[in-house]
């Protein structure tokens, strides 16, 4: 977590410096800091950014960038509204403000030592990618590392690259599936979460990392246990709607926890109570 | 606390009180009457205080009648509370401006210190105050709820009389100022008297008493104010009984009790607003014409909004129930979660302001009701 700052409600811009459109309504952007005091910027995968369009609007956005290279800010992000759309429309060169980061991290620490169990669901991925690219950086300090992913479609699926290179690995154990395949599509049809039970972990020494759909988060937390992993070995990331991310705003209240900076990756024992309950 | 430190303050006297703030530089902001009810503004004399009127307040309904006295602070709460002023409903958080090539610069609102005096903050106000320090000072400071927090004047009046939807003596927030004030008074009115006893919690409080005419405090001063405060707590109209409230409430999210509220409850947010002690806000962006100039703005914001949870995939809380829910869960269980207290301070205006006058204290009895009953039936068996 960062320290309570002067006026913790002012953005700083950063210009975009690349733009990769990922799928139909997805795209990812590189930022870099537009000046120089924003440059000692760190983060931990799983946090967020609060990202502003210029008149439009602020929004939540999960880093998805490296954390070896913090200066090169990468976020994806799914258009799914006003904000999201006006961002999807920018240029290269134009500028986005940046706060944060903000928020609770996967447990890499805890995860040391143990096999990794990676769920993730359509866009449930981008907060996600950072941890892998920790978890390879230091791959000798991890047991197994096996990814399950699941996208609606084959055109849906992000981080091709990143997906055909980490599958090439011997040393990571790559499940991608799709719910509607196309004519070309050789791979896995179905939901991600029945992939939980080809998964080769150790119960009693593996922890898993899940980020996805709510409704796909519950049945993977059921897999999982089904398989005999412990609840506080599993962290789910919650998404809610967050106006301020420092606490003040309310918006984000999940029972006792402020999404925005208790989550947004909790350990599961801590909100098993919630997690099953709607309008929450 | 300074308890020893103190005076006495005839009626005709206390309008020396609004002048020596003034001439400290202070805004004295205080009770007036407004639409038919008593409001917090900026007040210039004795005048504009309320004198003789007071308050009758019950479920949904509020009334102010005239007394037969010249009473100055014999009415309860108003609808208003401070955080208007601490945490306003409205306020810019910074401008942005275009520049060459698609950027922008950012331009901080710069909220310089207000000198602000609050005459006439209840007991209630005060613990409520002290609750809102916890949201806006204890993890990321507001630099705007900060700069007119710290400069704050508080002159506290303890209440000599409760409305029936006053419940603060079960919740420990009253109905006497015990500390975090700057004065305290309590006005005493018989055949003989009208003056108020006055009791420093500051050293800024004692400076200002030095200022006004006042003479010392006797024992049978202090055995008055004693005596109109416990007849305040005998005045109750309302208690609410904290026992295991937190755990209580966090243990029944599908209880049936919350879809009968819910088929009263309009969400129509006033309790929140009424609140003092409910924060919630959020954001909004606008521009110029010109589309090069843009500012944001933060506003109140209710949890009984239907806009308040959406995300993506929908709106989180989308019935009546679960809004109604997470408000009360939210201010007497997870609040201590949060912020190590209550979120109510028992002042009632939820009580009072609610169109259909939904009771939280009779809400909190249905809850213990059912569960004494539940646990009855289990031993019985």
């Amino acid at each position: 977590m960062i320290a309570p700052t002067q006026a913790p409600m002012v953005t700083t811009p950063w210009t975009i410096t690349r733009i990769e459109k990922e799928t139909e309504d997805t795209f990812t952007l590189d930022l870099k800091a537009s000046e120089v005091e924003a440059s000692p910027y760190r983060f931990e995968p799983g946090q967020f950014n609060m990202l502003y369009v210029f008149g439009v609007g602020e929004a939540p956005i999960s880093i998805s960038g490296d954390p070896a290279k913090p200066k090169r800010l990468r976020h994806t992000t799914r258009i799914v509204g006003t904000v999201t759309r006006a961002m999807g429309a920018l240029r290269k060169g134009e500028s986005i403000g940046i706060r944060g980061p903000y928020g609770s991290s996967w447990p890499l620490e805890q995860a040391k030592g143990k096999d990794v169990i990676i769920v993730s669901g359509g866009i449930g991925l981008a907060p996600l990618r950072p941890a892998l690219h920790k978890l390879l950086a230091h791959r000798q300090q991890y047991r197994r590392i096996i990814l399950l992913y699941g996208a609606r479609t084959p055109e849906d699926i992000l981080y091709n690259k990143h997906l055909e290179k980490w599958r090439a690995r011997f040393d990571v154990e790559v499940y991608i599936t799709v719910d509607r395949a196309t004519r070309n599509w050789r791979g896995n049809v179905g939901v991600v979460t029945p992939l939980v039970k080809r998964a080769p972990f150790h119960r009693d020494n593996a922890i898993a990392m899940i980020c996805g759909p709510e409704i796909m988060m519950r049945y993977a937390v059921q897999e999982l246990r089904t398989r005999g992993l412990q609840a506080e070995d599993i962290y789910v990331s919650i998404e809610r709607n967050m106006k301020c991310a420092i606490g003040h705003c309310g918006h984000c209240q999940y029972g006792p926890a402020f999404t925005c900076k208790d989550g947004p990756v909790f350990r599961y024992d801590k909100i098993e109570h919630l997690f099953n309950l709607v309008e929450i | 606390m300074r308890n020893n430190s103190g005076g006495v303050i005839q009626r005709a006297d206390i309008g020396q009180l609004l002048s020596v703030l003034t001439e400290k530089g202070y805004i004295t902001i205080g009770p007036t009457l407004r639409d038919n009810t008593i409001v917090y503004d900026e007040i210039e004399s004795v005048q504009d205080l309320p004198i003789g009127w007071t308050d009758i307040q019950a479920p949904g309904s509020y009334r102010l009648i005239k007394r037969d006295d010249e009473a100055l602070f014999a009415y309860n709460t108003a609808p208003q509370s401070w955080k208007r002023y601490l945490n306003p409903p409205r306020i810019r958080l910074w401008k942005a401006q275009r520049t060459e090539g698609g950027g922008f610069t950012v331009d901080p609102e710069d909220y310089a210190p207000s000198k602000y005096a609050f005459i006439g903050v209840r007991a209630c106000e005060l613990k409520a105050i002290l609750i809102q320090d916890k949201v806006f000072l204890g993890g990321y400071k507001d630099p705007c709820y900060q700069s007119r927090r710290e400069g704050a004047f508080i002159v506290a009046v303890n209440c000599t009389q409760a409305n029936e939807t006053c419940f603060c003596a079960s919740m420990n927030s009253g109905p006497k100022a015990e500390s975090d004030y700057d004065l305290a008074l309590t006005e005493i009115i018989d055949e003989q008297r009208h003056e108020f006893v006055v009791e420093c919690g500051s050293e800024r409080g004692e400076e200002i008493l030095k200022e006004l005419q006042h003479r010392p405090v006797e024992a049978e001063d202090s055995q008055r104010v004693d005596e109109r405060i416990q007849e305040t707590i005998s005045q109750m109209g309302r208690s609410m009984d904290t026992h295991r409230l937190q755990s209580l409430l966090a243990s029944q999210p599908n209880h049936p009790r919350w879809e009968e509220v819910a088929e009263r409850c309009l969400s129509c947010a006033n309790c929140t607003m009424a609140c003092p002690t409910c924060f919630c806000s959020t954001v909004e962006d606008v521009t110029d014409l010109t589309g090069d100039h843009a500012e944001r703005w933060r506003q109140w914001d209710s949890c009984f909004t239907m806009d308040f949870t959406y995300i993506s995939g929908g709106h989180v809380r989308s019935s009546v129930m679960s809004r109604y829910r997470q408000w009360m869960t939210h201010k007497l269980s997870t609040w201590h979660d949060q912020f190590g207290v209550s979120g109510c301070v028992g002042c009632g205006r939820c009580i009072t302001w609610c169109p259909v006058g939904i009771d939280i204290t009779e809400e909190v009895a249905a809850f213990q009701n059912s569960h004494s009953q539940k646990t009855t039936n289990s031993v019985e068996k």
